[in-house]
């Protein structure tokens, strides 16, 4: 056990650090700013001294290790600063749309993952076999097609004859019901994306263990295969799997974006093109603060729970 | 009735698919039959896509009957004689700007791809190779980079610096770049431990003579595969922004803007703006046909020689 929580910490102590240096990352790009960030702000009514005066407001008349300490601080505590463009909390902006977005990608990731992981045993359970063709060229092509062809064949196919929304109108009084059928298309956009990555690596995985000598070993005693699968595959295939669900679900916090642009889903994807668009760097560095913790933090879980399933994981480091 | 004209799309493409192959495999030199033997019919569609969009996207002004940005009828018009796919919400000739996107399309993500590849792959096999300190901090820069997911860094940098066409080919390639980088550097490792770097370096041979003449054309298959990969994904990285309206900017005809700026037209039914969504998906599906053959083809020749 002394070994096992030695390992949880490792981890955890690596991925603070990868934390902290994402956000010197997404810090440090600000100073990358051709000019003065003031300036550009004022524009045309940058005089010596209202440039001086949006600096002291700003904070940037402080040394960049001060304001990055006084950013990441007010950030923990959940305080971005203001927006650049409207001068509106940063916090308050967020706050409504993070919860929109997670409840869309849990809603995909419900969805996708037991759907792929179907799929994906299957395929390779039937290898070579007409199902596995058709399920890869149909996973290959659906990595292929940009997430707003997707999204909009749905709209064409399924909001066209009335079955449900073409877009997203969620309040906070929404029920639960509600915004599940709301968020349908959005959520079935994303899945369809997602799951073609995720059976595909499904498949690579148990295919993988099938050519190993236990299972060799487990056929030749003659074992029925659903049995050799679910017994013997399945348990050492449970790290490589939750790895590639990890992926996937960090894959969906990029996807999340333009599928939220398209049905018009009030979440952070949305906000944070908008933000983009007027050049706001406060909110965009926000938001890309959320978005690569999550990633950061997705994939330091499935690290953890990948050696959690697969003890010999832990001496490879 | 959309169900059988997809179908019969498909039985014909294939089946143009297989006189290529046909006549490949007629025209081709003796020594390149053996490649091409073991095409499937994927492949062979996928080298046709290919070989259809690089002939538009050079012709694109003989093919195109109307000029890329000029407005010449009135707004939203139907399918028709004169403007085959109608006209977009300012007037100007859908079947012309989709024809020019090729060129506009294609080419900026085809650049992109480039320049990321020139810079990560050099800088990869430039890290095996040395070793040391210059490959641990070049390594340890790309992991930190890397921890951030692609789009999400892509639209930071985008804000910082500003959305014109030089600045998203500079950003996507910075950020993709990472990516060769790894490809690169892993695949160069096997290498450089051969004896024949070691004689090369005994002789007293440079950095670059190292990568040019001994690394580089070791490690080319493995890194032609790459190329496809990373193109599909700069290529809808590229028209993704451009939905989003902060990559290829107007008047400039772009696969992407173009499905953004028509998408009302589809809560009405009419599928015009899925054609250029249509054909991003088309030459990603294509690309990623032929990569799975030359990658299934690379490991095949690997166990013959192994």
């Amino acid at each position: 056990m002394g070994a096992l929580l030695r390992m949880i910490l490792q981890r955890l102590a690596l991925g603070v650090l990868t934390l902290f240096v994402v956000s010197v990352v997404i810090f440090g790009a600000t100073e990358l700013l051709p000019g003065d960030l003031a300036s550009s702000l004022l524009g045309q009514a940058a005089t010596p001294e209202t440039v001086a005066a949006l600096r002291r407001q700003l904070g940037l008349d402080l040394p960049a290790p001060v304001r990055y300490w006084n950013w990441l601080t007010g950030a923990l505590q959940g305080d971005f600063g203001v927006s650049l463009a409207n001068r509106r909390p940063i916090s308050d902006m967020i706050a409504a749309r993070l919860g929109n977005t997670i409840f869309l990608a849990l809603y995909a990731a419900a969805l996708a993952v037991p759907l792929a992981l179907v799929l994906g045993i299957l395929a390779a359970l039937w290898r070579n076999s007409v199902f596995d063709r058709v399920s890869n060229a149909g996973a290959l092509t659906a990595i292929s097609f940009p997430e707003f062809f997707v999204a909009y064949i749905l709209v064409l196919w399924l909001a066209q004859s009335g079955y449900f929304p073409s877009m997203v109108r969620i309040s906070p009084v929404s029920t639960f019901a509600d915004k599940i059928y709301m968020a349908f298309l959005p959520a079935l956009t994303l899945t369809l994306v997602v799951t073609a990555h995720m059976m595909r690596m499904t498949r690579a995985a148990i295919i993988n263990l099938m050519a190993q000598p236990y299972i060799e070993m487990a056929r030749l005693k003659g074992l029925s295969p659903l049995r050799i699968v679910l017994r013997h595959a399945l348990p050492n295939a449970l790290a490589p799997i939750i790895n590639v669900v990890a992926l996937n679900l960090a894959y969906l916090i990029t996807g999340v974006v333009v599928v939220e642009v398209v049905f018009v889903y009030p979440g952070l994807g949305q906000l944070m093109v908008d933000s983009v668009a007027k050049r706001d760097i406060a909110v965009v560095q926000a938001i890309a603060l959320i978005f690569a913790s999550a990633y950061v933090l997705l994939n330091l879980t499935a690290d953890v729970l990948a050696t959690l399933t697969n003890p010999r994981l832990m001496s490879k480091g | 009735m959309g169900w059988l004209y997809l179908a019969l799309g498909i039985t014909v493409a294939f089946g143009l698919a297989h006189l290529l192959r046909a006549a490949l495999f007629r025209l081709a030199p003796v020594r390149w039959r053996g490649g091409l033997r073991g095409m499937p019919l994927t492949a062979a569609f996928g080298l046709m896509v290919i070989a259809t969009y690089v002939v538009v996207a050079f012709a694109a002004p003989l093919l195109a009957p109307f000029p890329e940005r000029e407005v010449v009828g009135a707004q939203f018009q139907p399918w028709g004689a004169t403007h085959w796919l109608g006209t977009d919400r300012l007037g100007r000739d859908m079947a012309s700007r989709l024809i020019y996107g090729a060129r506009n399309t294609v080419g900026i993500a085809f650049a992109t791809t480039a320049l990321a590849f020139i810079v990560g792959s050099l800088l990869g096999l430039w890290a095996a190779l040395r070793g040391g300190w210059l490959d641990q901090g070049l390594s340890r820069l790309v992991d930190a980079l890397m921890a951030i997911p692609s789009l999400i860094f892509s639209l930071l940098l985008l804000t910082i610096f500003g959305t014109s066409v030089l600045t998203l080919i500079l950003v996507i390639a910075a950020v993709d770049a990472t990516r060769v980088y790894r490809i690169a550097r892993s695949v160069a490792q096997g290498i450089v431990v051969m004896d024949y770097i070691e004689a090369a370096r005994l002789r007293g041979e440079g950095s670059w003579y190292l990568i040019r003449r001994e690394i580089l054309p070791n490690a080319l298959a493995p890194l032609v595969a790459e190329f496809g990969l990373r193109f599909c994904f700069v290529f809808l990285t590229i028209s993704s922004l451009s939905f989003l309206g902060l990559g290829i900017q107007p008047p400039m005809a772009d696969w992407g803007s173009m499905v953004r700026e028509n998408a009302t037209l589809i809560t009405f039914g009419d599928i015009t703006p899925l054609l250029p969504a249509g054909a991003i998906a088309l030459l990603t599906v294509a690309v990623n046909f032929v990569v799975d053959w030359q990658l299934y083809r690379a490991s095949g020749l690997r166990e013959q020689a192994g």
